[in-house]
């Protein structure tokens, strides 16, 4: 019997781009362990509970005293705050283009390229923007206006780091927020308005609840990019050492990702402070890892309640 | 209640919207249009439609896709202003009241004419919270006044029987037709007046539809309903009156029965026997 269907050809083609997809994948994947694996190796040794838990007024370059918790409390304040701030204005602006503008109007096309580009600005732009707009303009006005004798405003502060930072991350967020309210069928937004619902009432009784798994999505984002930059902070308000924690939103603070830059520049020596700064950037991963493990619960619980019962 | 002149198309030769329909002679219809006309842009979608639709009947809309049935359903409640670039002119008014005046509230319009769409829309929410939507959006916080509600509206769209041991469980657990009577349920919950149908049971199996066809004939009793469907059977059961469109004009407006069995224009005829659409 002659067989009518037995195979004779082998697609290349598609053998060949299976592998590749399976390569550049694999490929992540180990440079990630690479990276993760070389870091724990160099600063897996420092970590202790001193480490983590102790100040610097001993010897911030000695191995055996330093420790990171004043970096950590400035890191985790500045990010916490941008977040107060980008989250805010990113969900109205995202809010604005989608659910209000005329999509085709000029002014909404120049908004969307203006977020376009600022997504494209390298960071230590914003940084000098920082300076010269929250420091010397806001601050300085702030001071002017309440004629204070010393610059309370007008110098680096944790309040113009995360503000600057909030700028930085602001497309991130915006456009995370945009895919979100995109992708809530349309259905849903005419439902409530045939019965009578307002756009507003829409907007806050089911666009935004069914968009908030999102939102937090632009949220992990925005954190992850802003935990380890160091270049908007560097003139807006991290400081190379300080005796304590800081207390205000004026003060200055400590920053891990601004430590390491510092340890890795400054020290008096490189080789011996080494471990340092590897402990330092673990534990920065390490910290930028928790924020986003907090975010991803809470959004894994929002996706949980509104599948099932209200 | 000042009713305007008995409408008289100008435009379309056709049709004889001012005939008064045959099961409900002398009463004045709840919605009358007067040579309205629709625009997207520049393309006119709806060409002087003139008409009046009975109070507690089913008035069905067919015709070939694209005919403006649709467009003119969506009319009586307005959610054509949610459509850029959309022009309307003529008149429409219900209970005497022209919708399109400057100072028309359109919140109140749409609390008295009431939607269900063709593709079910239940908000991700509980049964519960879907039917007590529009309540709690128009003011009502009382439990006991929104159980009740909700009881009786779920009672309407017979599906309380089917989903009163998981009220508070999601809605997008239920099937299809389910989903759909919950729609029903969530639009009579705020006692419209008239309930518009875009093409309810197009994405239903034949039981589903059925029961969606036996409810629609159950609310008949209390409301006005305007159905737009691409399936004929459907009109012919469920429909007093049908009004035949084609490329947005009215073609054909008269009792269902004489629509099917005698219509007065060849057009009719043709779509009606299914020899084009």
């Amino acid at each position: 019997m002659t067989r009518r269907f037995a195979k004779t050809r082998t697609d290349v083609a598609a053998l060949f781009f299976t592998g590749l997809t399976g390569f550049s994948t694999l490929l992540i994947l180990a440079l990630l362990a690479v990276i993760l694996t070389y870091l724990a190796w160099l600063g897996g040794g420092q970590i202790s509970w001193r480490f983590i838990f102790g100040g610097t007024d001993a010897d911030m370059f000695d191995t055996e005293k330093a420790g990171v918790f004043p970096m950590l409390i400035g890191t985790a304040a500045r990010v916490f705050l941008m977040t107060l701030f980008v989250i805010p204005v990113g969900v109205i602006t995202a809010l604005y283009l989608t659910e209000y503008a005329n999509p085709t109007s000029l002014l909404t096309r120049v908004i969307r390229s203006a977020v376009n580009n600022l997504a494209g600005v390298p960071s230590i732009v914003f940084g000098l923007f920082g300076v010269g707009f929250f420091i010397s303009f806001i601050g300085g006005s702030l001071d002017s206006l309440t004629a204070s004798p010393e610059p309370r405003w007008g110098k680096p502060a944790l309040l113009w780091a995360s503000l600057t930072l909030a700028v930085m991350t602001l497309p991130v967020v915006i456009v995370a927020t945009e895919e979100a309210l995109k992708s809530i069928a349309p259905g849903l937004r005419e439902a409530s308005l045939a019965l009578g619902a307002t756009r507003l009432e829409t907007v806050l009784r089911i666009v935004l609840p069914n968009a908030l798994p999102g939102i937090l999505t632009g949220g992990i984002l925005a954190v992850s990019r802003a935990a380890g930059e160091v270049a908007p902070i560097l003139f807006t308000g991290a400081a190379y050492y300080l005796k304590d924690t800081p207390h205000s939103l004026t003060d200055q603070f400590m920053d891990l990702a601004y430590h390491v830059y510092v340890l890795s520049t400054q020290s008096p020596n490189v080789e011996q402070t080494r471990p340092i700064l590897f402990g330092t950037v673990v534990v920065l991963l390490c910290l930028t890892f928790l924020l986003n493990l907090v975010a991803v619960l809470i959004r894994a619980r929002i996706r949980r309640r509104l599948r099932s019962a209200h | 209640m000042s009713l305007p002149p008995a409408p008289s198309s100008t435009r379309s030769t056709s049709a004889q919207p001012g005939s008064a329909p045959a099961t409900s002679a002398g009463l004045a219809p709840l919605i009358v249009t007067h040579n309205l006309e629709l625009f997207y842009g520049k393309t006119r979608a709806l060409k002087g439609i003139s008409m009046g639709i009975q109070e507690r009947l089913v008035t069905a809309f067919i015709g070939p896709s694209g005919c403006g049935k649709s467009t003119l359903l969506r009319c009586f409640n307005r959610m054509n202003d949610l459509i850029d670039h959309v022009r309307i002119t003529g008149q429409c008014h219900i209970g005497g009241e022209e919708i399109y005046g400057r100072d028309v509230d359109v919140i109140e319009l749409r609390k008295r004419v009431g939607m269900v769409f063709q593709k079910s829309n239940p908000f991700p929410k509980s049964i519960y919270e879907n039917v007590a939507y529009g309540l709690r959006l128009h003011g009502t916080r009382d439990r006991k006044t929104l159980d009740e509600v909700v009881e009786r509206s779920l009672r309407g769209a017979a599906l309380w029987d089917e989903v009163k041991d998981r009220l508070h469980q999601s809605a997008l657990g239920l099937s299809g037709g389910q989903q759909q009577r919950l729609c029903i349920a969530r639009a009579i919950a705020i006692r419209p007046e008239i309930i518009l149908m875009d093409e309810p049971a197009s994405a239903l199996d034949p039981i589903a539809t059925t029961k969606i066809e036996e409810l629609i004939l159950d609310l008949k009793k209390e409301f006005t309903i305007v159905i737009v469907t691409h399936n004929m059977q459907q009109a012919t059961r469920i429909s007093d009156q049908t009004a035949f469109f084609y490329l947005g004009e009215l073609i054909e407006y008269d009792a269902t029965v004489k629509i099917f069995t005698n219509p007065a224009k060849k057009q009719t005829e043709d779509y009606v026997t299914g020899r084009f659409g």
